[in-house]
């Protein structure tokens, strides 16, 4: 690992123009001319509030963090808040950020051969010791792409020198970083707050030591967590599965084990988020109140992979809320977790929120809740009745379907819950489901119509004097992905043929509901969810298939207006590859899986026990009602450690708990 | 209680349309502790009104925003307690409380007094206008004939349609150096003066933040602007250019606003907007 050209830091004043005497800035990478002839230059200009200044020449570490997604998109996200802020919360490091650029300074930047930079000083990407990226969703693996390409970085980790930066992956994403691998020096398999310091004071010992690229990839494969592919081999039997997959240094590990913070309750939550100068998607604080769900539906991967649940401190999320607020200004909070509802503490800091801040001009965005007493109560305090609408998730249409994805909400749970919320004024509501769920058959897309019907009767059981107008329901229907480390990562996943009939099918039960005028049908698009599929349980030889869709073109696929199917199909099929091994081949229990190295916590023989209660639609008791050995107890911390005693017998006996299990209807605000 | 912020923006704060910067000061107002006055309902605003919106691209030494507050500190340290929290790129220079509209008399807004602004619009480095006006003096004679039209028609393009116009009648005044510029104002400015620093008003001595370039071509206009009449900077250059026949680069010139301007009803001369009382 050779030093940096020093080109980066030629005097202190490098980074900042003069304006006038004595009067000295932040200097741009861009002109003028280019950030008034793109779109929303605020993305590309940095300064946010918050943003942390630190001069490049006072520290040994530069480390540039990445969204692959444009800034509106990435600055929503609070996981790189809170790695921003502990990273920069080392003396000798300096974190930065960056984000895609959209199509049209993408293209200057070719034309002009512009390096892509980072935002807090403005500095190439190159130049930097580390370019960290965090992967949240399989669309944006050609943004990744177009990241290393735009910072004038080779592509493929194997091309790198000395002097390029070292590129990391991190994200839900990396607990299946296979299709990606040739394209990162090594992974974060985890949650970012464990290990990163013993990376970065590794990092900063071997740079002392002059030591190589390699060697310091060599030592941080040693390090728990850490995955560098470069290390390991696969070999593929004829059949197109895998034969082995096996390490090719001695000091690398057989599995990577995934890495958990434990001590989330009172800790790493930031107290001061950046704040855009630009509309983004969630332009409010975020507060994280807990980590993990003790749901355990079988489609869900954010449900396995963020085992166990942990439940932040209510008296510390007090104090966050009210230090964020204070150092942003930011007019709304709303609150981030999975299954909200079940955070034990949610009445009491709901209630502190809006007694403490409604009164001082703060919304309060809330999560999707189940309906209840409490959650109509301040659905009523927070928001104008009228403009909002109710969500339910039932994501399958019977109840027969529901217990094979242990979605544990009843129809009586969605028919009770509506009706005391049209009591209370709603009129409208949202209904989301998957199409293509394992042991799907027609009645179940016909279940979905029906529904959505006796939904609307609940409406007109109302005396009509108290009705708001006409009742409003809206249908979606999204595909159903099977997922690395669910229960269903062995199922096939329906082919865009398949999905295209069932999804006219529930057209025309819809269209014999007596309320049909009153219900509206959204769907998504086939294609983009059969790409998710291969992605998300691709091996590594899909990389030169995302190097070529790239190469053609291909980048924001996540944005309908850019997603070029036609391009996808090419760069498969030129690499001799077909999309249906991937997607609806139904995978036998003993085969190697490309994930299989990764130890996310959560047993292989767990996961198959779940998939065969799925097919024989049994259900099994959420994580709060008793363990069901999934094996995240072996972390020794949050709701395995709070509820070990609880056994199968009593947690049976305890009506009480499987009452609030079953009543799992959510609600999402909605103006 | 209703209170006039003046306020400077620039570096890269220049690239923040106005919808973003109204976003910005809501934002700045909470960090900054103002005890602002809020809209009633389920999505409470603050209550506040900027004058004359700064296009994108240009910086400023004089924009104001009116804000309503429930209660105030003293003006120097509502001025001092808001620069805390601002970044780079924005600063507040002026802070006055505004006298409360007798009974049967509207409430006026910034944004209704304003009728005319003083602009620096200077040609960046890297751009030249061509062989013939490669000085500053070769710049001024060319612009001093132009200003000497009688009439100077040009398309002034709106939303909707497309129309000539003579916009010589909306500026005022033409200056090519801040000595000049100065002297000019004299006469043209009411003699109003503003106590800098007491229990409804503080003004801070604040440096100009325009963008100097080394090049040295520049001028200083004063024009109409309002919802009365509003003449656009760039498009006196882009007049410009089209009579000395050179192309028109909307982005070689950095245009910069200094001051704005409500005209008094009796004497016709102009009061800067941190001058009134109301």
């Amino acid at each position: 690992m050779a030093d940096k050209p020093k080109t980066a830091i030629i005097s202190d004043l490098r980074n900042y123009t003069t304006v006038r005497k004595g009067n000295i800035m932040r200097k741009l990478a861009l002109t003028d001319e280019i950030l008034l002839s793109v779109d929303k230059p605020a993305r590309y200009i940095g300064g946010e509030i918050n943003m942390r200044v630190k001069n490049p020449k006072d520290v040994d570490i530069r480390f540039c963090m990445c969204f692959p997604d444009v800034y509106e998109i990435g600055m929503s996200h609070l996981g790189m808040q809170i790695l921003y802020d502990i990273l920069n919360n080392r003396k000798d490091t300096y974190c930065e950020r960056v984000y895609s650029p959209w199509t049209d300074l993408d293209k200057l930047m070719r034309e002009k051969n512009i390096p892509l930079f980072a935002l807090e000083s403005q500095d190439p990407v190159k130049e930097f010791d580390f370019l960290g990226i965090t992967i949240q969703y399989e669309m944006c693996y050609t943004n990744i792409l177009q990241i290393l390409e735009l910072s004038q970085i080779p592509i493929y980790a194997k091309d790198r020198t000395e002097n390029d930066p070292i590129v990391i992956g991190g994200g839900p994403c990396t607990y299946n970083p296979e299709p990606i691998a040739d394209f990162f020096d090594f992974f974060y398999i985890g949650e970012g707050e464990t290990v990163y310091n013993e990376i970065l004071d590794l990092y900063k010992e071997y740079k002392r030591l002059g030591k190589s690229r390699r060697e310091y990839l060599k030592a941080v494969a040693r390090i728990e967590g850490i995955y560098v592919p470069a290390f390991y081999d696969v070999e593929y039997n004829e059949d197109g599965t895998i034969k082995s997959f096996r390490k090719n240094i001695d000091t690398a590990p057989d599995r990577i084990k995934r890495q958990v913070a434990l001590d989330i309750n009172d800790s790493y939550h930031p107290t001061r988020p950046l704040v855009p100068l630009t509309k983004i998607t969630q332009d409010r604080v975020v507060l994280e109140i807990q980590r993990g769900c003790i749901r355990g539906c079988r489609f869900c991967q954010a449900g396995m992979i963020y085992r166990p649940n942990r439940e932040r401190d209510l008296e510390y999320l007090k104090k966050c809320a009210y230090e964020m607020l204070k150092s942003t200004g930011h007019e709304e909070i709303s609150l981030s977790s999975l299954s909200s509802s079940d955070y034990s503490k949610l009445k009491e800091l709901v209630y502190f929120l809006i007694d403490e801040f409604g009164s001082k001009g703060v919304n309060i965005s809330l999560p999707s809740l189940r309906i209840d007493a409490f959650s109509l109560d301040v659905m009523g305090k927070v928001q104008d009745v009228r403009k909002s609408s109710l969500t339910f998730a039932p994501e399958a249409g019977t109840q027969r379907l529901r217990d094979v994805i242990n979605k544990n909400l009843t129809e009586e749970d969605i028919l009770t819950g509506a009706y005391e919320a049209f009591l209370s004024g709603w009129n409208r509501v949202k209904l989301y489901f998957m199409m293509g769920l394992p042991a799907e058959t027609e009645e179940d897309i016909e279940g979905i119509a029906i529904l959505a019907d006796k939904i609307a009767r609940e409406y007109y059981k109302i005396p009509k004097e108290q009705r708001q107008g006409k009742v409003n329901i809206v249908v979606s229907t999204s595909f159903f992905v099977p997922k690395p480390f669910t229960p269903f990562q062995w199922a096939r996943m329906d082919t865009p043929q398949e999905y295209i009939k069932k999804q006219q099918l529930l057209r025309s039960k819809i269209n014999e509901q007596l309320n049909r005028k009153s219900i509206k049908y959204h769907w998504h698009e086939a294609e983009v969810s059969e790409l998710e599929g291969v992605l998300a349980r691709g091996d590594r030889r899909l990389c030169k298939v995302i190097y070529d869709a790239y190469k053609a073109g291909c980048v924001f696929d996540a944005w309908s207006e850019f997603f070029d199917y036609e391009k996808w199909v090419k760069a498969f099929a030129d690499n001799g590859i077909s999309v249906s091994f991937y997607t609806s081949r139904q995978r036998s229990e003993d085969e190697i899986l490309p994930w299989d190295f990764i130890d996310i916590g959560i047993s292989k023989s767990f996961l198959l026990r779940e998939y065969k209660r799925a097919l024989s639609g049994s259900v099994t008791p959420n994580c709060g009602q008793m363990c069901s050995g999934c094996g995240a107890m072996a972390f020794g911390g949050g709701v395995c450690r709070e509820k070990k005693n609880l056994t199968a017998g009593s947690a049976a006996e305890d009506k009480t708990e499987d009452i609030i299990a079953a009543a799992g209807g959510k609600y999402e605000s909605q103006n | 209680m209703k209170a006039r912020i003046k306020f400077q923006k620039y570096g890269a704060m220049k690239f923040i349309g106005h919808l973003d910067v109204m976003r910005y000061f809501q934002k700045a107002f909470r960090r900054a502790g103002y005890d602002n006055e809020y809209t009633k309902g389920f999505n409470p605003h603050q209550i506040i009104s900027f004058a004359a919106p700064l296009g994108l691209g240009l910086t400023s030494d004089g924009e104001y925003v009116d804000i309503s507050l429930i209660t105030s500190r003293a003006p120097k340290d509502m001025v001092e307690s808001i620069n805390n929290v601002l970044t780079e790129g924005f600063r507040v220079t002026g802070f006055h409380l505004l006298i409360e509209p007798k009974k049967n008399e509207r409430q006026v807004t910034a944004m209704s007094l304003v009728s005319k602004a003083d602009y620096l619009v200077s040609l960046k480095d890297g751009y030249s206008l061509g062989e013939r006006f490669l000085t500053p003096d070769a710049f001024k004679e060319a612009f001093e004939s132009f200003y000497a039209k009688s009439e100077i028609f040009i398309n002034k393009k709106t939303k909707t349609d497309e129309k000539l116009v003579d916009i010589k009648p909306m500026i005022s005044m033409i200056s090519f150096s801040e000595e000049e510029y100065k002297e000019k104002l004299k006469s043209i400015l009411s003699d109003v003066t503003r106590v800098q620093n007491d229990e409804r008003n503080f003004s801070l001595e604040a440096e100009s933040v325009a963008e100097v370039y080394e090049n040295g071509i520049k001028v200083y206009l004063q024009l109409d602007t309002g919802s009365a009449s509003n003449l656009k900077p760039e498009l006196v250059m882009e007049a410009f250019c089209i009579e000395n026949q050179i192309e028109y680069n909307p982005y070689a010139w950095q245009v910069h606003r200094l001051e704005m301007y409500a005209k008094d009803g009796k004497t016709g001369k102009l009061v800067p907007l941190d001058h009134l009382d109301r």
